[in-house]
């Protein structure tokens, strides 16, 4: 489904990328892991198209992502759940959805995809008329999950999902992701929270300052000594 | 000096309130642009000028006076939007100074074009629509008509922002604008479409305006820097802030002027500003960031 | 104590500008008055502009100078006409009260921090209210049509500061005061408070984290640049011997002033001037070209003296957009560009 080659990427004078490769077949639930700094949310800026990649090929569905302007990344089928949830906090949760529908395929649908995420999280419909701003963290995390869902995506990313979330609340988020997979979205999900995601995704890459170190099985990464001394303190 | 809380202080009062619909309609134009693309159109009064000649010519070329109005709208509409691409457009990664500046340029370019173009005279519709008395206060049609229409303005304009995706688009940008393109929102056609709106919005005002005022090349400066301080005063880019400062702000011009000169309205207006600005610089209803 | 030192190259271009009218007498002598009028209002401009520019370079846009100018020309002849102050006591009392009201509406916005647009916007309803205030004074300022200093036996008074007649002395009197100008703003640009500015300009929190009272540091530099502008405006208006709201004071202006600074180039020295004889060349020339052209004038009759100010906002659109650091900033840069390369080219033959 989504195929990088070669991706090199940076921010002005910083290379942060050096020529990755990954694949995300549809279906899958993907887990990019590593530690602060590795680069993992530079690649879903990469994928999305918020940041040019400075060398490499890159395609969704054989749509050549890299010819393809930032806005138009979404009519792809990717849709991004961005790092820190990034709402509108000043508008309601319904207008949060309704900007998750701004493209044109996804308005027509409009009323028929609220109520499919409505059913999905009936949290958020209680707090429609809410400012998203005004939510607890996890309900944010959930609407921003939500908002993404309401562009009929083929493949969501989510960036850090667990960031800055309570314990009790980063399992819940964890179930979300299992719940959307469940639905047949196929997912590509960067975490810190490296023991809590290998269980929720099919396979994983492990980046590691801008390089793609390893990848394999989820529970092949698990088991493997290295992976738990060095990100799930074991 | 006649300040008295008689029947002609009342009717100061109610003139006043018509005066607000007006610039609170303005003001909401410069509001829309300054809250998605963090602009100030220096020229924006000079916009409303340009509209006003449209629609002089247009209903002195035969049109109706409705017609008249309708391409006066259309018309600021087309020449926002070419404001944006032409000018604000090269700027917009440039220190943000500059974006006020560059409109500052066209100001002198409107004005002087209108000058050559339609010369120094004052111009006028000849369009007289009486007035309306009560008791002995006596309003103008041409007012009470501009406030109704600069009412339904502002309520389609809300109704706009409030219910359709452009709409939700153009209250969401300037809450987060680096995630827009993820939301499939390609900022530069929601400026430009903005920057339309917002001159459709100072066109109506133009439409609103000919019916009271006589035209001349430099009525902007006139109300420009009327239409700037309600913005600051409301708080820039907060259009509820501008709407309630332009009902503060028309009742000191409209009581002042009925008191004493009608300058003296003005400079009044002004020094409540300047007051309540050095009381909360960021205007009454801004948050400062 | 001056700190500066004069280099050969400054004293020739001073003894140059300072021997412009001999140059008029001896080769322009027709319409000797016509040129020295001209060059005189481009030193009054300049020095005015320059005084604008000490803000400006700092971030500090103000729309507000037109208020100052006109505060320093309306208070010194209202004095003088009305209480028979002298300018020489009502030019100090004219720049004080301007110096007053600057820092005034300065001190909120720099205490609470409002810069950029805000800032810009705030000094120009402060611009719009002294213009206001010129006109609703009508008893004493003539209202809009303006005023003229009551003249003072046959125009040329040292106690009445009335000079206008003997263009010479109103040449002399205009370039004295343009040095001053100059004179400042090195001093300003050779003081520690400018590193003070320039960092609170790119940073304000940084600035004050470092011990950097940026309020205080602004408001010294606004007290300044608004006493020249009133000193100036003071100036001009007993050279022209007439005041009017929208001459000396008003939004069209203020505009101008920032607009002429901007063209010439705000960060370097004589940036100002080259924006002063810059617009000031441009409106004689039209002028000039207009009056010329009977095709022009049997277009647009007496509107076509609008053209200058026509060609003047569309190239300042251009100059904002292709040109931010003005017709001097862009020249030395270049300047330098091309001695850098000559150098390394140079270096490279060897």
């Amino acid at each position: 489904m989504l195929e990088l080659k070669g991706i090199d990427a940076g921010y002005a004078g910083f290379q942060a990328l050096f020529g990755v490769s990954m694949r995300v077949d549809a279906g899958e639930a993907v887990a990019v892991i590593g530690s602060n700094g590795a680069g993992k949310t530079t690649l879903l800026r990469v994928v999305s198209g918020l940041l040019a990649p400075t060398a490499g090929t890159m395609t969704m569905q054989g749509t050549d992502l890299i010819a393809t302007p930032p806005h138009k990344v979404i009519e792809t089928g990717i849709a991004h759940v961005p790092e820190s949830r990034r709402l509108f906090p000043r508008l309601s949760v319904e207008d949060n959805l309704r900007m998750g529908a701004f493209i044109p395929a996804a308005r027509a649908k409009f009323h028929q995809r609220l109520e499919y995420v409505y059913a999905l999280f009936p949290r958020l419909k209680e707090r429609r008329t809410q400012l998203a701003g005004t939510m607890s963290g996890g309900e944010q995390q959930m609407c921003a999950i939500a908002r993404a869902l309401m562009s009929e995506p083929k493949l969501v990313l989510l960036d850090e999902p667990s960031m800055g979330l309570a314990p009790v609340i980063v399992s819940q988020v964890f179930d979300l992701v299992r719940r959307i997979r469940n639905d047949g979205y196929t997912v590509l999900i960067v975490e810190q929270n490296v023991r809590q995601v290998l269980k929720v995704v099919d396979r994983a890459y492990l980046l590691e300052v801008g390089r793609m170190k390893a990848s394999g099985r989820a529970e092949e990464l698990a088991a493997s000594d290295e992976i738990r001394k060095a990100y799930m303190g074991l | 000096m006649d300040c008295q809380l008689d029947i002609f202080f009342l009717e100061a009062v109610v003139n006043g309130l018509l005066l607000a619909g007006l610039l609170a309609l303005l003001a909401l134009g410069l509001n829309l642009i300054f809250g998605v693309i963090d602009v100030v159109w220096i020229c924006y009064a000079e916009l409303v000028m340009v509209g006003m000649y449209g629609i002089n010519y247009a209903y002195k070329g035969g049109m109706p006076f409705l017609v008249a109005a309708l391409f006066g709208i259309v018309l600021v509409a087309i020449a926002g939007a070419l404001l944006h691409f032409l000018v604000i457009r090269p700027v917009l990664e440039t220190p943000p100074i500059n974006q006020l500046l560059v409109t500052g340029g066209v100001l002198f370019l409107l004005q002087a074009a209108a000058t050559m173009a339609f010369g120094i005279e004052f111009k006028n519709l000849g369009i007289r629509l009486g007035s309306l008395n009560i008791i002995d206060m006596s309003f103008s049609w041409s007012r009470i008509l501009a406030f109704l229409f600069a009412l339904a303005g502002m309520l389609a304009l809300w109704l706009f922002l409030s219910r359709t995706f452009i709409g939700t688009a153009i209250r969401a940008i300037s809450q987060d604008r680096q995630i827009m393109p993820l939301m499939g929102v390609d900022s530069r056609k929601l400026y430009l479409v903005t920057s339309a709106i917002g001159g459709g919005l100072a066109g109506l005002a133009a439409a609103l305006m000919v019916l009271q005022y006589d035209i001349y090349p430099q009525i902007g400066l006139q109300f420009g820097p009327l239409i700037f301080m309600i913005c600051v005063l409301g708080g820039l880019g907060n259009m509820i802030g501008g709407f309630v400062a332009a009902f503060i702000i028309s009742q000191f011009i409209a009581v002042g002027s009925s008191c004493f000169h009608t300058e003296w309205g003005y400079a009044v207006a002004f020094l409540f500003f300047m007051v309540a600005i050095f009381i909360r610089p960021q205007g009454l209803f801004g948050s400062r960031t | 104590m001056t700190g500066l030192r004069l280099k050969p190259a400054t004293i020739i271009g001073l003894l140059a500008v300072a021997a412009l009218p001999l140059v008029v007498r001896y080769f322009l002598p027709a319409s000797e008055k016509y040129y020295l009028h001209l060059l005189i209002q481009i030193l009054l401009w300049s020095f005015i502009y320059t005084g604008w520019s000490l803000m400006g370079r700092f971030g500090l846009t103000s729309l507000g100078h037109g208020a100052f100018t006109g505060i320093g020309a309306y208070a010194t002849v209202m004095l003088w006409n009305f209480a028979g102050i002298t300018p020489w006591i009502g030019i100090p009392v004219a720049v004080a009260l301007a110096t007053v009201v600057g820092v005034l509406v300065g001190y909120p916005c720099f205490r609470f921090r409002i810069a950029g647009h805000y800032f810009a916007l705030l000094t120009l309803a402060l611009t719009e209210f002294v213009r206001l205030c010129i006109v609703g004074l009508r008893d004493f300022t003539g209202g809009s049509l303006g005023t003229q200093p009551r003249r003072y036996g046959d125009g040329i008074s040292l106690y009445a500061l009335q000079f206008e007649p003997d263009r010479m002395l109103a040449y002399y009197i205009a370039f004295g005061l343009w040095v001053l100008g100059l004179y400042v703003w090195l001093r300003v640009d050779g003081s520690m408070d400018r590193y003070a500015l320039d960092a609170a300009s790119q940073d304000e929190d940084a600035a004050a984290s470092v011990g950097i009272n940026v309020t205080r540091e602004r408001l010294k530099i606004t007290a300044l640049s608004s006493a020249m502008c009133a000193l100036g405006g003071a100036i001009f208006a007993q050279y022209q011997m007439y005041i009017g709201p929208d001459t000396i004071a008003g939004l069209g202006l203020s505009l101008n002033i920032v607009f002429a600074a901007i063209a010439g180039g705000i960060w370097v020295l004589l940036g100002p001037t080259v924006g002063a004889v810059f617009t000031q060349v441009l409106a004689e020339t039209l002028r000039v070209v207009i009056q010329g052209s009977a095709t022009l004038k049997g277009m647009f009759g007496s509107s076509a003296l609008a053209l200058d100010q026509l060609i003047y906002g569309l190239l300042l659109v251009l100059f904002i957009i292709y040109m931010p650091n003005g017709i001097l900033g862009t020249t030395m840069a270049w300047w330098r560009r091309r001695a850098a390369a000559r150098a390394a080219t140079g270096r490279a033959g060897n």
